[in-house]
């Protein structure tokens, strides 16, 4: 009679889960439906509590006060700034709690297990110990603890992939022999060390990538769950998870003009390897630099302005600032767009959530394909803290490492204002021809403080 | 049992086919909300760290239970709540206040 029951309930859930994702489709209903799938969670979870292999509750209840305590405070205090961290921690725990689910069926069951368990369990376990290290990883780097720069050595790819062709061995063995659960335990180790090392040759810039590819892996991790445990929401809901992962590391992936192929076995470092060289001697020409005052001119006698804002806007988090300075030039009739690029930022959508953080309406940012046609007609562009995203060497430059990638138009704009800390290269390496061009005004400084006082000398 | 690993495939395959036309209608800007949701969706690990952790099959399996539930709770209560907190605050253009 609970078998029936908790069907029933995970049969309802599933519904849940699949509506919420649909109504997660449009600003308007996004939130309903966040609360559709949170419904259909607590049913699910409720139902599985009357299961009858469960015969005490201390450590369920245990375990869930703990976990609900740092999962709320962790929603309630992080800064949006610090949400792909967030995201990556999340990915860690969905991988170890996926890991250790497999880990204890086979502890469980040893030897006896059948081969229609063991397939899944290996599966499982491999997926979800590499996630969880390399979710820690993406973390670690997205926090600053580990440095963002690739970590890169000699034979790392055919090292990588030997590790991973031995853990695939020993995974095949094992099938064969589940009596040796060394040769489990030692695929284990090597799986949480793959995601270690998969993530080390990963640069700041190529973080939305890997971040969705972790998701796609967490996601399976748990639909692997679902066939070991015979459960068909783990199927499902793993199913969903990962497919959004898998989609998002797509769009992403031709976001950047990187292959397909290129993103499944994860050698995102190649890039930044080749790039100084490749690129480095495009670029001549003396740099434009402006003051607030020059800027603030040029808004001034501005109609239409886009900004364009890229991780150094979230790394001094400027929204705010910048939300204001468009406040007062709408207030003075001037149209303010935001143009965002898929891999503006740290994940996907990370600008998007910050503008909103700053109360920006979301009818005012556009995607790419929709506004790139509209520079040409703009009076002033500000780059707020981008660099590679509005690179015109993608479009111009065969040699450069990002060429072909779909930039933002910005150089077609009459005035290209950049906001800058200093002039570095970007993430890749690779010199910006945009900010020798005659029509770009280079404003240095910290880019809060430069929009602060835009703001300033725009008010007087 | 060959029968109900074909079901599980089935389901399988059509929940990704359904994740994939769904998902594929998500805008990128609501990228962030949305991977946001489905890693809470996805701590529906829970449900099998719940048996794994109230089972008593073994002290093994319930430490390694505990710890899945405490992770997956995590995910879910967290990633449910952050995702509602990051919605609220994707508005339309509102009046105009000065």
């Amino acid at each position: 009679m609970s078998g029936t029951l908790i069907q029933l309930t995970y049969f309802i859930a599933s519904a849940c889960f699949i509506l919420g994702l649909k109504d997660l489709g449009s600003p308007e209903t996004a939130r309903r439906g966040n609360f559709f799938a949170a419904a259909g969670m607590f049913l699910a979870i409720v139902g599985t509590l009357v299961h009858q292999d469960i015969v005490s509750y201390e450590w369920i209840i245990i375990g869930m006060i703990i976990g609900s305590a740092i999962g709320g405070a962790m929603a309630v205090f992080m800064p949006m700034t610090a949400m792909p961290e967030r995201i990556a921690l999340s990915h860690a725990f969905g991988g170890l709690a996926a890991a250790f689910v497999g880990i204890s069926e086979y502890y469980r069951h040893g030897a006896e297990m059948e081969l229609l368990k063991t397939v899944p369990v290996g599966f499982e376990v491999i997926f979800g110990a590499l996630t969880f290290t390399g979710s820690l990883m993406a973390f670690g780097k997205l926090s600053g603890y580990i440095t963002q720069v690739p970590v890169t050595y000699k034979f790392q790819n055919q090292s990588n992939i030997s590790l991973f062709g031995l853990a695939l061995a020993l995974y095949i063995a094992w099938l064969f022999t589940p009596g040796y659960p060394i040769l489990f335990y030692i695929m284990l180790g090597l799986a949480f060390l793959i995601g270690v090392l998969m993530v080390l040759p990963i640069g700041g810039a190529d973080m939305p990538v890997i971040i969705c590819l972790l998701n796609s892996y967490a996601g399976l991790a748990a639909s692997a769950t679902g066939f070991v445990l015979s459960n068909n929401i783990l199927i499902i809901a793993g199913a969903l998870d990962g497919a959004s992962g898998f989609i998002l590391s797509i769009m992403m992936s031709k976001a950047m003009n990187r292959s397909f192929a290129n993103v499944l076995f994860g050698a995102f470092g190649s890039v930044a390897e080749t790039a100084p060289g490749a690129a480095a001697a495009s670029v001549g020409g003396s740099v434009n630099e402006g003051t607030i005052d020059d800027a603030v001119t040029v808004l001034r006698n501005a109609q239409r302005v886009i900004v364009v804002p890229g991780y150094g806007m979230a790394v001094s988090q400027a929204q705010h600032a910048l939300r204001e300075l468009a406040d007062l030039l709408d207030s003075d009739g001037v149209t303010v767009k935001y143009a965002i690029h898929p891999v503006a930022g740290r994940m996907p959508g990370h600008m998007n959530v910050l503008l909103a953080e700053a109360n920006v309406p979301y009818d005012h940012i556009f995607d790419l394909e929709d506004i790139n046609e509209e520079f040409s007609k703009t009076d002033a562009v500000i780059v707020i803290g981008a660099n590679d995203v509005v690179n015109p060497a993608a479009k111009t430059n065969p040699s450069s490492p990002i060429y072909g990638m779909p930039v933002l138009n910005v150089e077609e704009a009459r005035t290209v204002i950049v906001l800058k800390r200093s002039m570095s290269a970007g993430f890749a390496g690779i010199d910006n021809e945009l900010f020798v061009l005659p029509n770009t005004m280079m404003v240095f400084g910290d880019a809060k403080q430069t929009v602060t006082k835009m703001v300033q000398a725009l008010k007087n | 049992m060959q029968a109900e690993l074909l079901f599980a495939f089935y389901i399988f395959m059509l929940a990704a086919f359904l994740g994939f036309q769904v998902i594929s209608k998500v805008p990128p800007l609501l990228h962030t909300p949305l991977m946001s949701a489905t890693n809470a969706i996805s701590g529906i690990s829970l449900v099998g760290s719940l048996v794994a952790a109230g089972a008593h099959y073994n002290p093994v399996s319930t430490t390694l239970g505990f710890i899945a539930v405490t992770a997956a709770t995590i995910n879910v209560v967290g990633g449910f709540m952050i995702t509602d907190r990051m919605l609220k605050m994707f508005k339309k253009k509102e009046g105009k206040k000065s």
